[in-house]
């Protein structure tokens, strides 16, 4: 690549790598549960620890669960699959090699050749899936005083990995093929997907190209924690390689570290030699046989994928297609919503009060639906509360960003805040009657058949009651006393 | 052994104890006692121990001298028996020979430990071998040789030397071993008890320090046929910790043990009599056929043209899995760590340095060779043919006839220091055992005679999972052969000691 004139037709190319944690109740080949946030190494056993004569046995929900991601993702399943050792040191390996089905000679992965379909632009791509596969994860190293120490409780935990093609041409289109891998993922049960808890990781390998061309040198980015961070360090890196390229220097194959504070990639200065990890088949496991039986059990099993549930949404929901396509996003905001409605019944109100108030929490805070402090049966609750006329719209606002800052329910902030919607005619014709008494401008204005004062006059009632009134009913009795209607 | 018993009970096989104890003419404790009475005359000698719990072992008797006689007892209730200390015991030291594994306590038992146990068998300790099992000869061990009992001045062969040796001397009934190239076999031919290597996958083996996981398999060594038969049934069988243990049914073993070989196929593998077989052992190893085939089988002379390649095929493939197997021993965790290193590179290289002797370090050093980038097609890739081609011809001859034979090793037992400076050598002391372990294949070894004072043992190979017509081929050699009136020397030598003049 030279000549900065030509700089401006080069094209991004963008592979992911993404590690996901399989949502299993034990580990991969051992009985330990995977469970987030135990104390250090409280969820160990011999095998795990790779004590001297422990063997792994695999765990079959995995490999089902792998093979329901690659049905997912429209990939082949491979009849027969293996398992391969990938022999390096490194203290938070404790066998010092990774049982992989890292692809050898010979032997496939357990799935290949897939696709990923993205709507952008009124267009649909369709991205490629190289492979997934599946292995164990490592444990975790811990600096501390000057002392390093590990915890193994992530030591055998189940990984499987999805390599995408170099199919994406943007920062935003891996960004957009992230979020619809996690949320295919996650509909079909087989992750999490939390990056923050490190249930799905991802590298980014990103190159420049000249259309149609060859591929340039590639880097390879690590630790971005958050779809966010993916986004900001590939839009980095390849504002950088252009730079590089305009400058008529070369991009130099190498790993790069995104550091999220200071909004740049680094080398990691990392040997770029291969290094020889010497892989060969796992002795001490079986060829792993998918049947096409178990395939078909495992297809049958899978639950509503995101697009379904959209579809669903609109059509039984009545929801606009915009507010589907956010509220299936994710699955824990789809189960979210559907359960908020079991409860409370109008899906409408629902939808409004999640992509609005509630979306808008969670953009401020970065936090995911399942972290807010609202559960579906507290916002149903503040819901009722609004719609039996209890509290006034206005005042659920506040309502629930207290509900979200405490978690306390919407019938205690009401209570204690007297929050209650006065709605008694008795006492709403006293406050009707003291407005218009001190407004007589206005008042002539409504019987001049100025409209726009009966608003005036309605928003001096609200103030009169500190929100409380029971607006509606403002409005009518200041028509009938005015006799302006 | 048919003959009549002699007197101590340490040398009385398994099933006999056990008759005894229903008669009530034995208890747990009496042999026991004998046993460690034994222990204490010939291990200055033999050094078969590495560990031994005399105060564990009397109390385990003492709870089992009621129970042991009775019709439900466990089958080996009350029988003390000895494991190769490459068999993870919780809280007892399990080195491997090792000195990086000195100290280490495992948090838990092997399967074959747990099973021996709910047998009901009395563990005396833990037994020497070659570090890590990677030798033919127990001089590997970190913690010194064993002596073979029939001459102290001769190895008891290798791995599982201690075992053997222990099995040989009456320093146990039973005795566990693991064998990856011949090391149950070997040190069973060469200690003139019974050893027996099962199929792959018939014995878990969950709780084996490994040294290659596809060839590695444990089993028993054993004064008769019998009794491997009887050990063996205890510690067959699918168990789940184990992916590559099979889902096969376990036989009774014993009642199998016809001794009828009328009209049996005895493949006589001609590959296996060429070229270097010491001549007494071609002698006995032709007597013990003869002796077969007037038992009734019939003789079929076998040929298996690529088992000479099998030696060099398992030096790639062996020392590949063990090069991947020994790196967890680096100082992290568990075991040997250097009290020298001031970084991680520099722990683990000291660690490994001083902790691993020089045929373990040889062999991680071909192992991670032959799987290194750019040779791994040429080594560890061809290696694995070759052994696909053995294992296809062992089971097409397998087809033609019932079982093969031939020697367990070209020589008997060979003089301590002799073979320590030539690997190439000692090697060779595997060169007919270790074509089952890449097959996968059962093999006993089975006493057939002596060159001199030393014993030699026949090799019966069988078909996947056909260890009770090897066994049932080893009883009826045993019982054509007369039973020697030989002890081994530091056996008579220590009975000549303790008994009155």
């Amino acid at each position: 690549m030279s000549g900065s004139a030509a700089v401006g037709v080069y094209e991004t190319v963008i592979g992911l790598e993404v590690h996901v944690q399989l949502s299993t109740q034990s580990k991969m080949f051992c009985g330990c549960a995977c469970t987030f946030g135990a104390p250090p190494n409280t969820l160990t056993c011999p095998v795990c620890l790779g004590l001297p004569g422990a063997l792994p046995v695999l765990n079959r929900k995995a490999v089902e669960l792998g093979v329901r991601a690659a049905l997912v993702l429209n990939c082949t399943v491979r009849p027969e699959s293996r398992f391969h050792r990938k022999n390096y040191y490194y203290p938070d390996i404790p066998k010092d090699y990774q049982i992989s089905q890292y692809q050898y000679t010979g032997h496939p992965p357990l799935a290949t050749d897939g696709a990923l379909a993205l709507e952008a632009g009124g267009g649909t791509r369709r991205v490629g899936i190289r492979r997934v596969h599946l292995e164990e994860d490592t444990g975790k190293l811990v600096h501390a005083g000057g002392r390093s120490l590990v915890d193994y409780n992530r030591s055998g935990m189940p990984l499987m990995e999805i390599v995408s093609e170099p199919d994406l041409r943007s920062p935003e289109e891996a960004r957009l093929f992230l979020t619809r891998l996690r949320a295919v993922l996650q509909y079909a049960g087989v992750t999490t997907g939390r990056m923050e808890e490190g249930t799905l990781r991802c590298d980014a390998n990103v190159s420049l190209r000249e259309p149609g061309g060859p591929h340039g040198i590639r880097t390879e980015i690590k630790n971005m924690n958050s779809l966010r961070s993916v986004e900001r360090a590939l839009r980095f890196e390849e504002a950088r390689q252009r730079d590089l390229v305009a400058r008529g220097a070369a991009v130099v194959q190498e790993t790069r570290h995104w550091d999220e504070a200071r909004g740049l990639t680094f080398s990691s200065r990392e040997k770029e030699e291969a290094q020889d990890y010497r892989y060969f088949p796992e002795p001490d496991l079986l060829p792993v046989c998918v049947d096409a039986a178990w395939i078909e059990r495992i297809r049958r099993d899978i639950p509503e994928l995101p697009e379904a549930r959209r579809r669903r949404f609109v059509e039984t929901h009545g929801l606009p297609e915009h507010d589907a396509g956010l509220l299936t996003e994710t699955r824990p905001m789809a189960e979210f919503f559907e359960e908020t409605v079991r409860l409370f019944g109008h899906p409408k109100t629902v939808a409004n009060w999640l992509v609005g108030d509630i979306a808008a929490y969670m953009n401020a805070a970065g936090v995911e639906i399942e972290e807010i402090a609202v559960r579906p049966a507290a916002l149903a609750g503040l819901l009722t509360l609004i719609d039996r006329g209890t509290i006034s719209g206005r005042s659920a606002k506040e309502v629930l960003d207290e509900m979200l800052r405490t978690g306390r329910t919407a019938d205690e902030i009401v209570r204690e805040r007297g929050l209650v919607q006065i709605s008694d005619t008795d006492e709403l014709a006293r406050l009707v009657d003291a407005a218009i008494a001190e407004n007589p401008g206005p008042v002539g204005d409504v019987k001049a058949g100025k409209d726009r004062a009966v608003t005036f006059l309605v928003g001096q009632v609200m103030k009169k009651s500190r929100g409380r009134a029971n607006p509606e009913m403002v409005n009518r009795l200041l028509r009938d006393r005015i006799g302006a209607s | 052994m048919t003959g009549p018993h002699p007197a101590s009970p340490a040398d009385r096989p398994a099933w006999d104890l056990r008759a005894c104890y229903r008669r009530g003419e034995l208890s747990p404790s009496e042999v026991v006692d004998a046993v460690l009475r034994r222990i204490e005359a010939v291990e200055p000698q033999v050094r078969a121990y590495l560990y031994l719990d005399a105060d564990a072992a009397r109390r385990e008797a003492a709870q089992w001298d009621r129970a042991a006689g009775a019709e439900d007892a466990p089958p080996l209730a009350g029988v003390p028996v000895a494991l190769k200390d490459n068999l993870c015991t919780r809280g007892v030291p399990t080195t491997a020979g090792s000195r990086i594994l000195e100290g280490f306590r495992p948090p838990y038992d092997a399967t074959v430990v747990t099973r021996l146990r709910r047998a009901g068998a009395i563990v005396l300790g833990k037994t020497n071998c070659d570090e890590f099992a990677m030798g033919s000869s127990t001089e590997n061990s970190a913690f010194g040789p064993t002596r073979n009992p029939w001459d102290p001045d001769r190895v008891p062969g290798g791995s599982s030397g201690g075992s053997a040796a222990a099995v040989a001397a009456g320093e146990a009934t039973l005795a566990l071993g693991s064998d990856t190239g011949g090391s149950i076999r070997e040190p069973g031919a060469f200690c003139g008890v019974v050893g027996l290597k099962p199929t792959y996958g018939r014995v878990s083996r969950y709780g084996l320090i490994a040294f290659a996981s596809s060839l590695d398999q444990i089993g028993p060594l054993a004064q008769d046929v019998r009794d491997a038969a009887l050990l063996l049934r205890e510690i067959a069988g699918r168990d789940p910790a184990d992916a590559t243990s099979a889902e096969v049914e376990v036989p009774d073993y014993p009642t199998l043990l016809t001794g009828r070989v009328a009209g049996l196929r005895l493949g006589v593998v001609r590959e296996f009599l060429e070229g270097g077989l010491d001549p007494g052992v071609a002698d006995a190893v032709g007597e013990a056929i003869r002796a077969l085939e007037r038992s009734g089988a019939r003789r079929v002379d076998v040929s298996l043209p690529h088992a000479p390649y099998a030696l060099p095929a398992y030096y790639i493939v062996a020392p590949a899995e063990a090069s991947s197997n020994l790196a967890r021993y680096a100082g992290v965790l568990y075991g040997h760590r250097t009290a020298q290193a001031t970084d991680l590179i520099g722990m683990y290289a000291r660690t490994r340095n001083e902790g691993f002797g020089a045929e373990v370090k040889r062999r991680i050093m071909l192992g991670t060779y032959a799987l290194s980038a750019g040779y791994y097609d040429a080594f560890y890739l061809r290696a694995q043919r070759v052994r696909e081609l053995i294992r296809r011809e062992f089971v097409q001859a397998l087809e033609d006839v019932d079982v093969l034979v031939g020697p367990v090793s070209p020589t008997p037992a060979f003089p301590l220091g002799e073979r320590v400076e030539d690997p190439l050598e000692m090697y060779l002391a595997d060169v007919f055992t270790v074509p089952l372990n890449l097959a996968g294949l059962p093999g006993v070894s089975v006493p057939c005679g002596f060159a001199g004072d030393l014993p030699i043992g026949l090799q019966i190979a069988g078909r996947a999972f056909g260890e009770a017509t090897v066994l049932n081929t080893a009883y009826a050699l045993e019982r054509a052969l007369a039973a020697p009136a030989r002890r081994p020397r530091v056996v008579a030598a220590a009975e000549r000691r303790s008994s009155p003049a």
